[in-house]
């Protein structure tokens, strides 16, 4: 019996990661009144979501009543370059302001307009000033406010428990098994059904803002069961991420600064984004700077800046802009705020970037430039979904936030994440508890699978190798950085997977020092194998995509192209193996279709 | 700046005890502690545990104390130490050890659990919520704590006063109850726990907690004493008392 063996615990849903998704997707199955467990690799209220900064973009209309859901629809859309699952992209702009609502209603504090509401700031691709945000800090916001919501109601919370492989019978979810990173003691999850909400992979990349939660092993765990992934080649490369020091290199900088009043700027002292507008957003965009900066104060006459074009045209013109020799000596370019907006206003409206920059970089931003350059940010792609639901292919399996694919297409909108988490969030614990209410049978726990995992789980301290997991993980970071980052090419991303299948071998030559007890080096050797898996499954989907669009850049294809606009790349396994499949994207109902046809 | 080496002691044990670890590491350019700790993970000693996340300040994950001083690794530049200075690293020394620079600081989430939740009065005829800036300053002030813990490792009634725990919440959760205390919306009222079982009356202001908050939070002044005060109207004040019989809370 797996229960005499391994410390074992029953619910009808176990939620796995404690950002903004899996919290709200726990407070909503635990409303639903299943029995529901939260288990997090960090402290409860570390996870990513912490670090957001300018908002959550929900068309309340405070400050422009004209914006609205349709608004908000075409403007994702049009930032995923039409990739987007146009249903995912309906219900997340429409449910939005709900749930900024429901968080003010269980205490959050939003910053206020004269009216005594919630203020919005501007940020990129966004047609109004649409982002509910707290200075910029809206991520700490939201993720205190969702924990003590969630301790309030009595969630059961396991942290600092690391799940690393799902259980399944008979094709359905029966469990999680994982780990408690204090003890290193095996812990087995039986369940009817599981949320991931474990979040993206960027940690497989060099200059990255994520965190070292951000392995993948969602995306894997998911795979590895069985379900589908989809639009695994677009990564997002968020355009301002720090460059200087070394050590801060990837940290991220709000777009806020550029929704703010910043412009970037190349050494020259030339506002280089006039000279990026891009044909498929010229229509909406300001072509002089006199237009640009009038526009903050007044969108109904002009049109906005191209500073706050979609991400990825701000990351590629940047790199563009370095390639040409307009860079800084450490390889950015210059964001300026500080010659465009009051010492006092730039305090205000971001105070942990001025604080950022003074005690990271001796840098003083309400007097100097900052330098900035492309981070590795966010996964566009991940698990696939059912829109309305959540669902995976793996019956009792869902997945919401970062994890999961289809909201956002080919590139996010800023602001549009934490939405994202709170609206699909709110939909995985619903329907999660309701598959759990639903379900016929019992769960069965198969103990062959079961005792597999727990080898597979002890291994590198077996292991004859002499492998060390951090040069492993760092070759595989320098290897994504140099072959599978913004502009990418066939001979390359062949390369990448070359290199991919060689780490893979040494990560299992990796030998573990010390003991079971909250031990990094065994940890980071488990993570490896997710890491792997999420590195070779963006580098084989890049491939497949001949063209260029959103966060996937090829060289050698350099336009969109047609025919990939009408499909997505899916990732399963079958026999061990990655295969790929290129599959129609859903048609788009017609009025939502006129919307998008629309000029600003 | 050529990588220079420095001395790095670093705690390495667990429950049942440990001793300071000598490391020589090189140091790159604009490098904090955490960058350090990590150098001597990844080549020196592998299972050297240690908690972090964001590495910017954020998340309030990696506290510990550098030279005796409590501090987040992260925000620590190794250029404020002198050339050629020894730097010890050792755990938060209010929380049980896990192991080498970990701690269980289970003790906090204890103790925001028995906080009465937020309980928002009813909505505006209109169905809004309305608010204005210069009523939630405050509030927003409390908010920006990033629960790094530092506030109650260096609070002498807890820090070699492990009897104290059961009845004193310390700094942290002060804040928590300010926050919601002084929160516009609010109708819950935590006076009594304030003063009974989160043991305010054991704080004496010596202001050890606003001097080690990263987040820069008047904890002292701004939560703690108002707290006090709002305990002293209701218990200690004879006419507060007769009036509390027929008020609402005091806001």
């Amino acid at each position: 019996m797996a229960e005499d063996k391994y410390e074992t615990h029953e619910y009808d849903v176990v939620v796995i990661g404690a950002g903004g998704a899996g919290l709200r997707a726990a407070v909503e199955a635990s409303a639903q009144g299943v029995k529901t467990a939260l288990v997090c690799k960090s402290l409860l209220g570390k996870a990513h979501t912490v670090m957001a900064e300018g908002g959550i973009a929900a068309a309340m209309g405070n400050v422009y009543p004209e914006d609205n859901w349709r608004v908000h629809f075409r403007d994702t859309m049009r930032g995923g370059k039409l990739l987007n699952n146009w249903r995912m992209a309906q219900i997340h702009a429409q449910e939005a302001p709900d749930r900024v609502l429901e968080l003010e209603e269980w205490g959050a504090l939003f910053d206020r307009t004269k009216e005594g509401l919630i203020l919005q700031r501007d940020f990129g691709g966004h047609r109004y000033a649409r982002l509910a945000h707290v200075g910029d800090r809206t991520g700490l916001e939201m993720i205190r406010t969702l924990q003590q919501h969630a301790v309030h109601k009595g969630i059961d919370v396991y942290m600092e428990c690391n799940l690393q492989r799902l259980l399944t019978d008979g094709g359905r979810i029966s469990g999680a098994f994982g780990y408690w990173r204090e003890s290193g003691k095996f812990i087995l999850f039986k369940c009817k059904a599981v949320v991931l909400a474990t979040g993206g992979g960027g940690k497989a990349w060099k200059v990255t803002s994520n965190s070292w939660e951000y392995t993948g092993d969602g995306v894997t765990m998911a795979l590895d069961a069985g379900a589908d992934l989809m639009d695994m080649e677009f990564i997002q490369f968020h355009p301002t991420g720090m460059v200087w020091p070394p050590s801060v290199r990837g940290i991220l900088v709000t777009e806020g600064v550029r929704g703010d009043g910043g412009t970037l700027k190349n050494t020259e002292g030339k506002r280089f984004m006039f000279g990026y507008i891009p044909e498929f957003f010229k229509a909406e965009t300001a072509d002089t700077e006199k237009e640009a900066d009038a526009w903050y104060d007044d969108k109904r006459n002009n049109r906005r800046t191209p500073d706050l074009l979609p991400r990825d045209e701000v990351a590629r013109a940047i790199n563009s802009e370095v390639k040409a020799g307009r860079g800084t000596p450490h390889g950015g370019v210059f964001l300026d705020i500080a010659s465009r907006r009051p010492a006092d206003y730039i305090q205000r409206r971001l105070p942990s970037m001025y604080h950022q920059f003074k005690e990271l970089a001796d840098v003083d931003i309400t007097k100097e430039s900052m330098e900035v350059g492309p981070t590795c940010h966010y996964a566009m792609g991940g698990v696939r979904v059912d829109a309305d639901s959540t669902a995976t292919t793996v019956p009792g399996l869902f997945a919401a936030g970062e994890v999961a694919a289809g909201l956002h297409g080919a590139n996010r909108l800023g602001g549009n994440s934490l939405s994202d988490l709170l609206v699909f969030g709110r939909r995985a614990g619903l329907y999660a508890a309701e598959y759990a209410k639903s379900f016929g049978g019992s769960v069965s726990i198969n103990n062959n699978q079961l005792d597999q995992y727990a080898h597979d789980l002890l291994a590198p301290f077996e292991a004859t190798g002499k492998e060390n997991p951090y040069t492993i993980h760092s070759d595989l970071q320098q290897c994504m950085q140099e072959l599978v980052g913004i502009i990418r090419v066939e001979s390359e991303l062949n390369q990448a997977l070359e290199i991919i299948q060689r780490l893979r071998q040494r990560s299992r030559q990796v030998k573990v020092e010390g003991n079971r007890q909250y031990n990094p080096g065994w940890h980071l050797a488990l993570d490896l194998h997710s890491l792997l898996t999420f590195a070779e499954a963006a580098s084989l989907a890049a491939i497949e995509r001949k063209e260029s669009r959103g966060g996937h850049t090829r060289d050698d294809y350099p336009s969109t192209d047609a025919k990939f606009a009408k499909v997505n790349v899916v990732i399963r396994k079958t026999n061990g193996q990655m295969t790929l499949a290129q599959e129609p994207l859903p048609e788009i109902p017609g009025d939502l279709k006129a919307l998008l046809e629309e000029k600003s | 700046m050529p990588d220079q080496q420095v001395h790095m002691r670093v705690w390495r044990g667990d429950a049942s005890g440990g001793e300071f670890k000598d490391y020589r590491i090189a140091v790159g350019e604009g490098q904090v502690v955490l960058d350090v700790i990590h150098a001597i993970q990844a080549q020196q000693a592998n299972d050297l545990a240690v908690r972090w996340n964001c590495k910017a300040g954020k998340c309030g994950s990696c506290s510990a104390e550098v030279n005796g001083k409590p501090r987040l690794m992260c925000m620590t530049r190794m250029n404020i130490f002198e050339p050629g200075e020894t730097i010890t690293v050792s755990p938060m020394r209010t929380f049980p050890v896990i192991r080498d620079l970990v701690t269980d600081v289970s003790f906090n989430f204890r103790k925001a659990r028995e906080v009465p939740a937020f309980k928002p009065k009813p909505k505006e005829a209109d169905g809004t919520r309305r608010m204005f800036q210069e009523d939630i300053d405050r509030v927003q002030e409390f908010h920006k704590c990033i629960e790094c813990f530092l506030c109650q490792n260096v609070c002498h009634v807890i820090r070699d006063h492990d009897e104290n725990k059961p009845a004193f919440s310390g700094p942290r959760l002060f804040v928590r109850l300010a926050a919601l205390e002084m929160h516009p919306l609010d109708t819950n009222d935590r006076i009594e726990l304030i003063r009974q079982k989160a043991g305010i009356g054991y704080c004496n202001i010596t202001k050890c907690c606003t001097e080690v908050c990263p987040e820069h939070i008047h904890i002292t002044d701004n939560a703690i004493i108002p707290l006090k005060e709002r305990v002293v109207d209701r218990y200690y004040d004879p006419i507060a008392k007769i009036l509390g019989l027929f008020s609402a809370k005091h806001k």
